[in-house]
């Protein structure tokens, strides 16, 4: 999949995270804030690189401000992103590429 | 398949929970409600549609609700987002959808339809996701029969007081006078048809007492159980829903009886000293279904 | 070198402070020492007065200079205008190198934080810190060492002169010209001056400061005139709205009802539930949901506590009125009823925070606890609990009488939910040990209840009550099965504060914290 504008999905209510992603210049550029950085930061990068993956993208601007989100609120965000990026809201791979 | 005893399983309370906040939908079970509900209707804001069934799928397929009903609230058939709902829905294993403002049985097999598309695209089995419907108006109130009979896939029918009651140009007075036509009749429709019956949800959180009162009362009217807003509601629900120990003993001497003699061909049963009729028998059974899932229950049927 | 709870105390740190390791709660039990004595002068003249007309005389009087320990208590809690007051006469002195030795530090005090920064503030002494203080311990901006002690320990650490005070600032809601002071009466009350007590006993100087001179003698006096040296008239001590709250609505939070339920369950089963009990609590949601559920099986029962101790907040001070509790013995006043009660419910009275918690006196009321229930950041499989440090390795909390009334009660109880956000409260190792797992006996979460092996007697007396219990390494796998399981968090080396035992020895070291680093793909 191939991000065609910036877009935004989540909060930055406890327990959820905002993520953002833009066209990326080449690669995946990942930045992270989070509340439990030190605890959860290279499970949240690696989580976000396993959901890119899936979604079929190597070439984003992703930045998440995380309030302690679970892994799967993590990938719902990122997924809700990146959706709203490519405007599709029907027929969305639920099992496939969303798992 | 449909499983009939799926269908029958204990609900005593259903909790609504909005299927877009992460902190809501993460461990909703330790409040112990028979029904968790996850919202994709009123709940959330019409900007967050898209996004709540993706935290909805990623919930449903990873967190471990420990043996709560998963049920989902999908968007009305009048918007443009219920057949995403149930592609959503269906793919993350939900036990049961939840049709909002339901009024006829066309409604019910619109859903159906797509439902079954769903299993079959997700690889499914046939009839694994329920159906219930909410009536959220007087003419779905009247035809809460052939809405409870409209598919194999219906567990039962709820009440929608909000709704209901702005269309019978009234509100809700905490009295329950404005909702008593509308319970008598999907009760009565509900127990016709075979299926389970809900209660609106109870919304002034300040009158507990009130609460209590509106539960008995829906209890002793034959309903199966009450919607809740509120964890704190749910342990009141499930104290009228609990029967108490001599309506248990009463139960375990039915089945007992009942199944004794059965086994010995012989047709009249009797409980300390009285003649009693075969149809109490699935009372009884419910009885101590309702008395073990409230963990009262120490016999050994 | 490793000490009783498992925790490496650097060897540096046990030279620099001449420290010994935490060694097990009972360690110092019946081993004699001498006490400190103040440095005192007399007052044998009759001149009658010993007002002073500003904080910079009476620090000039007092004879301040460099290097000086200054007491101050927290009484006035977020309402404090004491010790700022005080510190920033100090810093237009230019005196350097201070010793801050208060109950505690909150975000009240962030308008000191430039004195950290250049030097007029280098060594602190407090039950914990809140606020930019914290974090501004926790970024290394302190030169020296901060020291966390808990409300005893801060008793006993001035008593055997390890911390002599030098001088101490008594924020005072009534005094009158001769030093008797009182919490009550004036324009910013606070119920009780426990924690001052020591300092009037054993610093050097003892100065009151009140914004409410009254006629001679201000009796009852909580503190007498026999241990004040100055007393200085300012116009305000501290913000009466902030000091204490109104009464806080009891909890609607199901989740800390839920936990409020299993723990007054789980307390009732205890051999300690009985006529004439006693019990300290906090005023966290949970703790005061349960105190409530207690109270109403107290009432079916027939059932009297004979003593509640501790920072009491109105649900204690209804109890009391009720007459379900005998006596309430107060070192801190939460909100304005309890304020009101302490002055006009003869069974409710103020003790002295040595009284409360001094673990090197001749018994304080911690020793005569049955219960107390607390709250923990973290708790982790050795039932070890911190309080101080938060998520992020930053200090963040204070240890308050947590490890006091641990050690006290026959039944210690933390309620905690297993995690906070994303955070897992119950895990394999604390960040930061503040309380020792051999003074907690019981954690209480919303996913079950958890019984220290430590105490069989425990697992027995409830094994047939239908608990929802769990190992506590159970709960800690069910935290992790949830958020996944956490990574340490990433400090510096640098050791930038102690966490004191209450008897003075090292639990554990809070190191500077550093930014995060992802590991390597």
């Amino acid at each position: 999949m191939e991000i065609k504008k910036p877009a935004v999905a989540g909060t930055l209510e406890s327990s959820d995270c905002q993520v953002v992603v833009e066209p990326g210049e080449g690669k995946i550029e990942f930045s992270l804030d989070s509340t439990v950085i030190h605890q959860f930061g290279n499970q949240i990068r690696k989580v976000t690189f396993e959901t890119l993956d899936r979604l079929g993208i190597d070439n984003v601007k992703i930045s998440i401000v995380d309030k302690g989100a679970l892994d799967c609120t993590i990938k719902a965000r990122i997924e809700g992103a990146v959706f709203r990026s490519v405007d599709q809201y029907e027929n969305l791979p639920w099992g496939g590429a969303i798992k | 398949m449909i499983n009939e005893q799926k269908k029958k399983r204990l609900r005593r309370s259903m909790m609504f929970l909005n299927g877009q906040k992460p902190s809501l939908i993460k461990d909703p079970y330790i409040y112990k409600a028979d029904s968790l509900m996850f919202d994709l209707e009123d709940a959330v804001a019409v900007t967050a549609k898209d996004t709540a069934r993706f935290s909805l799928f990623h919930a449903l397929t990873t967190i471990d609700y420990r043996g709560a009903e998963r049920v989902v609230r999908i968007n009305g058939l009048d918007s443009d987002l219920w057949k995403e709902d149930i592609r959503c829905v269906v793919a993350a294993d939900a036990e049961l959808i939840r049709i909002p403002k339901c009024e006829n049985k066309e409604m019910v097999q619109e859903v159906e339809a797509e439902v079954a598309k769903a299993e079959k695209e997700f690889g499914k089995e046939e009839g694994s996701v329920l159906i219930m419907a909410a009536l959220e108006s007087a003419k779905g109130v009247l035809n809460a029969y052939e809405v409870c009979t409209a598919s194999p896939r219906m567990i039962g029918i709820a009440l929608s007081g909000g709704d209901y009651t702005k269309d019978l140009q009234t509100r809700i007075t905490g009295t329950g006078v404005e909702l008593m036509g509308g319970r008598q009749q999907m009760i009565i429709a509900a127990r016709a048809a075979g299926v389970q019956c809900f209660d609106t949800v109870w919304t002034d959180l300040d009158n507990m007492e009130g609460f209590r009162r509106d539960v008995q009362m829906i209890h002793d009217m034959g309903f199966d159980g009450k919607s809740c807003i509120n964890p704190r509601q749910i342990d009141i629900v499930h104290e009228i829903f609990t029967p108490v120990k001599k309506d248990i003993i009463f139960a375990e001497k039915v089945i007992r009886e009942i199944d004794t003699k059965k086994a010995q061909g012989i047709g009249v049963f009797t409980v300390d000293g009285k003649m009693i009729d075969i149809a109490f028998y699935d009372g009884a059974k419910r009885t101590i279904m309702m008395a073990k899932a409230a963990g009262v229950y120490e016999g050994d049927l | 070198m490793k000490n009783a709870v498992g925790r490496e105390i650097p060897e540096e740190i046990l030279k620099l402070t001449g420290k010994d390791v935490y060694r097990g709660s009972h360690y110092f039990d019946g081993k004699e020492f001498k006490k400190d004595g103040p440095v005192t002068k007399p007052v044998i003249n009759s001149n009658g007065s010993k007002l002073v007309d500003s904080i910079h005389d009476v620090l000039v009087k007092c004879g301040i200079k460099d290097g000086m320990r200054l007491g101050f208590h927290h009484h006035f809690r977020t309402g404090d205008k004491v010790l700022n007051m005080v510190m920033e006469e100090v810093h237009k002195m230019g005196i350097k190198n201070i010793t801050l030795c208060a109950s505690s530090l909150g975000k009240q005090n962030d308008p000191i934080l430039p004195m950290i920064e250049d030097g007029t503030i280098t060594n602190i002494e407090s039950s914990g810190v809140r606020g930019s203080i914290g974090t501004a311990i926790s970024e290394g901006k302190l030169q020296g060492l901060a020291i966390m002690r808990s409300h005893g320990g801060r008793v006993r650490a001035i008593e055997t002169g390890e911390a002599h005070v030098d001088i101490s600032f008594i924020g005072a809601p009534t005094s009158d010209e001769y030093g008797n002071l009182n919490a009550n009466g004036g324009k910013a009350n606070c119920g009780v001056l426990s924690y001052s007590a020591v300092d009037a006993q054993f610093a050097d100087k003892v100065v009151a400061v009140t914004d409410t001179l009254v006629p001679f003698p201000n009796l009852p006096a909580q503190i007498t005139q026999t241990y004040v040296d100055y007393v200085v008239v300012v116009d305000q001590i501290g913000d009466p709205s902030k000091i204490a709250t109104g009464a806080a609505k009891p909890t609607t939070d199901q989740r800390k009802l839920l936990m409020a339920k299993y723990c007054t369950d789980f307390v009732v089963q205890t051999p300690y539930f009985k006529e004439g009990f006693s019990y300290q609590t906090g005023v966290g949601g949970a703790s005061i949901a349960s105190t409530l559920y207690l109270a109403e099986i107290m009432r079916e029962k027939n059932i009297h506590m004979g003593f509640g101790v501790g920072g009491i907040a109105k649900p204690m001070c209804d109890l009391l009125d009720e007459g379900l509790i005998y006596k309430l013995v107060d070192t801190q006043d939460f909100d304005e009823p309890s304020i009101e009660n302490i002055q006009r419910n003869p069974n409710h009275f103020y003790i002295t925070g040595g009284e409360y918690a001094n673990p090197f006196n001749k018994g304080a009321y911690v020793n005569k606890l049955d219960f107390v229930i607390l709250a923990a950041l973290e708790v982790d499989t050795h039932f070890n609990c911190n309080v101080v440090v938060g998520s992020d390795g930053v200090i963040t909390g204070a240890q308050g009488g947590h490890p006091d009334t641990a050690a006290g009660a026959k039944c210690t109880i933390v309620i905690a939910p297993i995690m906070q956000g994303r955070m897992p409260t119950i895990c394999s190792d604390v960040t930061t040990v503040t309380t020792p797992g051999e003074d907690v006996d019981v954690v209480v979460t919303d996913y079950g209840i958890a019984i220290n092996p430590r105490r069989q007697d425990l697992i027995e007396a409830t094994k047939d009550a239908k608990l929802p219990l769990k190992t506590i390494e159970e709960l800690r796998d069910i935290a992790y099965s949830i958020t996944g399981e956490p990574e340490r968090v990433q400090f510096s080396d640098r050791v930038v504060g102690i966490i004191e035992a209450r008897d003075g020895t090292i639990m554990d070291v809070v190191r500077q914290i550093k930014d995060f680093e992802f590991k390597d793909e």
